[in-house]
């Protein structure tokens, strides 16, 4: 047996390429003196080339060595989602604790490492890549979570998503298994001719491996019931990345969903398409019920991404381009809402001693608009109402639901956006409504030990451009895509395009 | 012409917010006034013969989902309109003489509120529709919950608590409209190009099978709007809480959104599921009418007097458009505006009733009429124009509405009746209980001054024009109307293949579909 060298396009993995640099460099930026405080600002020109470099490639689709990755519109575009919601990260970081105390190199060079493992799913289309990147994004995360080394939240955070998410990577890989073993293949397109010509249609070894690996991705993306980690997660890591996570994460895990069930498993839809529109309703009601009675603003979050990634999962279940075309859009939207929540959560943690409960944003329209502003946008646009890129996602899902034939998923997303407004709007009337009965210490430190929470308080982080710039940009791009949703309907379809 | 009319209210919102706290009431009174100008304009413009769509404007707006930005003025919306620029002029100006928190804001979303209004009213493309239809919710959520009144004292529910409510009874039928009106475009594509506009899906149509559940969807989001008996629960937490300018334009004018959606859209797009279920909707609006009614005798705030008089009107409403009757949708049309002309003065004055009262309740109030003549006159005028007298313009309106249903369906008709002799009552206890017996002590009982009347006065005037000339509106609607109403009966002397179905099941059927 001999071993023949792949062919290797360099310009082609170039975005990988810059990535890997990155990392490097970022990581030993940190060891010599002069550049000890660069580590940011070099993870932020890291992203810039690597994002430059996707653009480069937009809208030539090709495989890469022999078959590992395939570069098309949808891996670009889903990538493209990941570089920027890091690239904010970033931003939101400046001046948080974890980077501090994990140390800046180490930090961003993790951020790194997980964008380089997205941009790796979002390619992946054979089960050994696919593996590896999960992994690759997986890692960094479970150690960027436990980064505020301090305190107790975050470490429990982090180890909570190391056990959940090692349950979830081992279901997949023993899906896998089975997948591989039935077909003799490890390509997404090998699997599907195996399934083909070995006269596997509907077999149950086939049928063990799409329901395993459907749960391994179900854990990264949060669906319930595979999603009980998630609120803790999310409120025990650092703000910043919980923001990152949230929206980076799911993107990949949902691009390597499409391209796996659609690719690899499309001649079995009879038997996945119920399964996951079932995954996809019972998604939607637990995490907007879930939500219902959460007083921490990052617990929200949290409950809010599981009936979110139910929504989502309905552009996976039609499996039609106009399905893959809805799910990217709202994946974008998604990232401009969520980012724009996130920004303002950060600057009132570090702004009041009230942490992320709902408490810190009371008040918040009269004392600081240009953090009330986002935060109220993000919370319309999240509930789905008109004049935010959140209405025109639900309605392109919608629209891709009933030309799919499951009108009834679309009703139960409309049911779960009502429900969802209870506790969207609760934290928009605390902003704009609710009288201030207590004064909102600003600048006052907290008295000693009263709880976790009483960090260190910059009582200006509500003016400073790190955060409010980010959180002005992303409400005013949910507001464009609401009103102008042309361009960014456009990105989405030729990302749809690149599957069917 | 038409998109000035839609954008310039929100146009000056948005500047207003750049101006000094002290000009933008003033400024917001402008952008009001300018928008009731191009509204007057395009009036004047109208051509009364033609029953089709004018000041069409229509270009792509995301071709990628087939919908467009497409709006036009027709019979049906042109007085719903001007009806919309009249009253927010009046609220807006009300408003504008009083210092409310947060100016900027509360004027900006006013106007945000007047333009997402004027756009459910004037779109032409079915998600067009629903998009505004949602967004009008937006601002009177925060107008009515950062500005209302927190009701906890008195055992009701604070300000957001109340907005809360009203919001998701409201969204509940939006978004279940949201879904039903994207089906009714893909199954009237049937595969081939999606457009959503009103026009196109006419001609297509959707059968009977799918029609159904889609009609009440729809018919859900119009009945909690109005708001219907059974889907009023937010209406009396919300209309406790709200500031007052806000809801005079709230209820005089959203509330007839889901009337005119029943026309715009239900008849036209869904003609037989709208025979099939006409006598389940014609229940519903006649137990509107009944329930509106009585509760409207009982109640002690005047804002819930007013409330429950206006469910009772929409019921009225609602069975004019549903006696599938070219006479009964003339009414329709003609009462909704006349139902907002009177609507919105009766809050006007109560809040300038609190003012001077600092009461809400009608047991407390009394005896203004002696000192305040003039604010008595105008109430008086705004009462019997409530309660239908002869010679105003809603008694016209609901004598046409009497007289579609009497040829539809008379048993409902009988019914119907007999809201006519309770808006007497409940109308005149309200006038009365405020302005006549004798006046409690420690009430302040003053005039109003040139600042109340410049708002009331041309409201009050514009209610008097209308009963001397009601042949106004009813000119210009009919044509347009007659059209929708054929879309459901084959014609204006209904002799379609509907008729026969409605003939055997009609024993309330007086003069059935098909006679002639």
């Amino acid at each position: 047996m001999n071993f023949n060298e792949p062919h290797i396009d360099y310009a082609d993995i170039s975005p990988l390429i810059a990535l890997t640099v990155g990392i490097c460099v970022v990581l030993l930026s940190a060891v010599f003196k002069p550049f000890k405080r660069s580590a940011p600002l070099l993870t932020l020109v890291t992203l810039g080339a690597t994002a430059g470099l996707l653009i480069w490639q937009w809208d030539d689709p090709k495989n890469l060595i022999t078959g590992a990755l395939r570069l098309d519109d949808l891996g670009i575009s889903i990538s493209l989602i990941a570089v920027m919601m890091a690239a904010f990260c970033v931003l939101l970081s400046i001046g948080e604790r974890a980077t501090e105390e994990a140390g800046s190199g180490e930090y961003h060079s993790l951020l790194l490492g997980s964008v380089m493992g997205m941009v790796l799913l979002a390619q992946a289309t054979n089960l050994v890549t696919f593996f590896v990147a999960l992994e690759t994004l997986s890692i960094p995360l479970y150690i960027l979570c436990a980064t505020n080394l301090r305190r107790e939240g975050s470490l429990e955070s982090g180890l909570k998503y190391l056990i959940v998410g090692s349950i979830g990577s081992a279901t997949l890989l023993y899906g896998m298994a089975f997948l591989y073993g039935g077909t003799g293949s490890t390509g997404f397109q090998g699997i599907a001719a195996g399934i083909a010509h070995n006269g596997l249609d509907g077999d149950p070894l086939i049928l063990i491996g799409i329901a395993m690996a459907a749960v391994g991705l179900a854990f990264k993306t949060s669906i319930a019931p595979f999603h009980q980690w998630t609120p803790d997660v999310y409120q025990g890591a650092p703000t910043p990345i919980t923001s990152f996570m949230a929206v980076a994460t799911k993107a990949a895990a949902f691009a390597v969903f499409l391209r796996f069930f659609e690719v690899a498993l499309g001649s079995q839809l009879d038997s996945w398409q119920p399964a996951l529109a079932a995954l996809a309703a019972i998604s939607i009601v637990v995490g907007n019920i879930g939500a219902l009675g959460q007083d921490s603003l990052k617990r929200i979050m949290g409950w809010s991404g599981v009936a979110q990634a139910g929504y989502m999962l309905g552009g996976v279940v039609v499996a039609s381009e106009a399905g893959t075309s809805s799910l990217v859009f709202y994946l974008a939207a998604y990232a401009f809402m969520n980012l724009a929540a996130f920004a303002v959560i950060v600057a009132r943690e570090r702004e009041t001693i009230f942490g992320d409960d709902i408490r810190s944003v009371r008040g918040l329209g009269a004392e600081r608009p240009a953090l009330a502003w986002p935060l109220t946008i993000s919370m319309l646009g999240l509930a789905g109402l008109p004049a935010t890129a959140g209405f025109i996602g639900k309605l392109y899902l919608i629209e891709a639901l009933v030309e799919g034939d499951y009108t009834w998923l679309a009703v139960f997303i409309a049911v779960g956006t009502m429900i969802s407004l209870a506790y969207y709007l609760r934290v928009v009337a605390a902003m704009w409504m609710r009288p201030e009965r207590e004064t909102v210490p600003g600048g006052s430190p907290a008295i000693a030990g009263a709880s976790p929470e009483a960090d260190p308080v910059d009582p200006e982080a509500g003016r400073r451009w790190y955060l409010v710039g980010p959180a002005v940009i992303a409400a005013a791009a949910t507001v464009f895509f609401g009103v102008i949703p042309q361009p960014l309907v456009e990105f989405a379809s030729h990302a749809g395009a690149a599957l069917f | 012409m038409i998109d000035v009319l839609l954008w310039a209210p929100l146009a000056f919102g948005l500047v207003g917010l750049f101006l000094p706290r002290r000009a933008v009431g003033p400024w917001a009174v402008l952008g009001a006034l300018v928008t009731l100008g191009v509204a007057v304009g395009m009036t004047i413009g109208f051509d009364s013969g033609d029953s089709g769509l004018q000041y069409v404007e229509s270009t792509p707006w995301i071709s990628g989902l087939g919908v467009d930005y497409s709006l036009g003025l027709d019979g049906l919306n042109l007085f719903l309109v001007l009806l919309t620029a009249v009253l927010w002029t009046g609220g807006v100006a009300f408003a504008a003489f009083r210092d409310y928190e947060r100016p900027k804001t509360f004027f900006f979303l006013m106007l945000v509120a007047e333009t997402a209004t004027l756009g459910s009213f004037l779109a032409q493309d079915l998600l067009l529709f629903v998009l505004f239809f949602d967004f009008m919710l937006v601002p009177f959520y925060f107008l009515f919950g950062a500005w209302g009144h927190d009701r906890t004292a008195e055992g009701g529910l604070t300000a957001s608590a109340a907005t809360l409510k009203m919001i998701i009874y409201t969204l509940i039928g939006s978004l279940l409209m949201l879904v039903a009106a994207i089906a009714t475009a893909i199954i009237s594509a049937d595969g081939g190009h999606i457009t959503f506009s009103i026009q196109a899906l006419q001609e297509q149509g959707v059968g009977l099978g799918s029609q159904r559940w889609i009609f009440w969807f729809f018919a859900a989001a119009f009945l909690v709007k109005m708001p219907a008996f059974l889907l009023h629960g937010w209406m009396p937490d919300a209309y406790r809480a709200a500031p007052l300018p806000a809801l005079a334009v709230f209820s005089g004018v959203l509330a007839k959104v889901g009337a005119y959606g029943f026309l715009r859209i239900v008849l036209p797009l869904f003609p037989e599921a709208t025979v099939e279920f006409q006598e389940i909707v014609l229940v519903i609006a006649l137990a509107s009418i009944l329930y509106g009614s009585v509760m409207a005798f009982t109640q002690t705030n005047v804002r819930l007097i007013a409330g429950y008089s206006s469910v009772a009107q929409l019921g009225f409403i609602t069975a004019g458009i549903f006696a599938l009757r070219a006479d009964g949708s003339d009414g329709a049309v003609l009462q909704m505006v006349n139902h907002g002309l009177v609507v919105a003065p009766i809050f006007v004055i109560v809040a300038i009733l609190l003012e001077r009262t600092g009461t809400e309740d009608i047991r407390e109030m009394g005896g203004m009429a002696l000192r305040a003549p003039v604010l008595a006159a105008l109430f008086l005028i705004v009462a019997l124009a409530t309660l239908a007298m002869p010679g105003s313009s809603n008694f016209v309106g609901e004598f046409y509405i009497l007289n579609g249903l009497f040829q539809a369906k008379i048993v409902f008709a009988f019914i119907a009746i007999t809201g006519v002799a309770m808006s007497a009552y409940y109308a005149l206890r309200l006038y009365q209980g405020t302005m006549h017996n004798r006046k409690p002590e420690g009430l302040l009982s003053r005039e109003i001054g040139w600042r109340d009347a410049v708002v009331l006065v041309p409201l009050v005037l514009c209610i008097l024009a209308l009963a001397l000339y009601p042949q106004l509106i009813l000119e210009r609607t009919n044509p347009s109307v007659e059209q929708t109403v054929a879309k459901v009966t084959g014609g204006p002397a209904p002799n379609s293949k509907l008729a026969t179905k409605n003939e055997e099941s009609g024993w309330t059927g007086y003069a059935p579909i098909g006679d002639k």
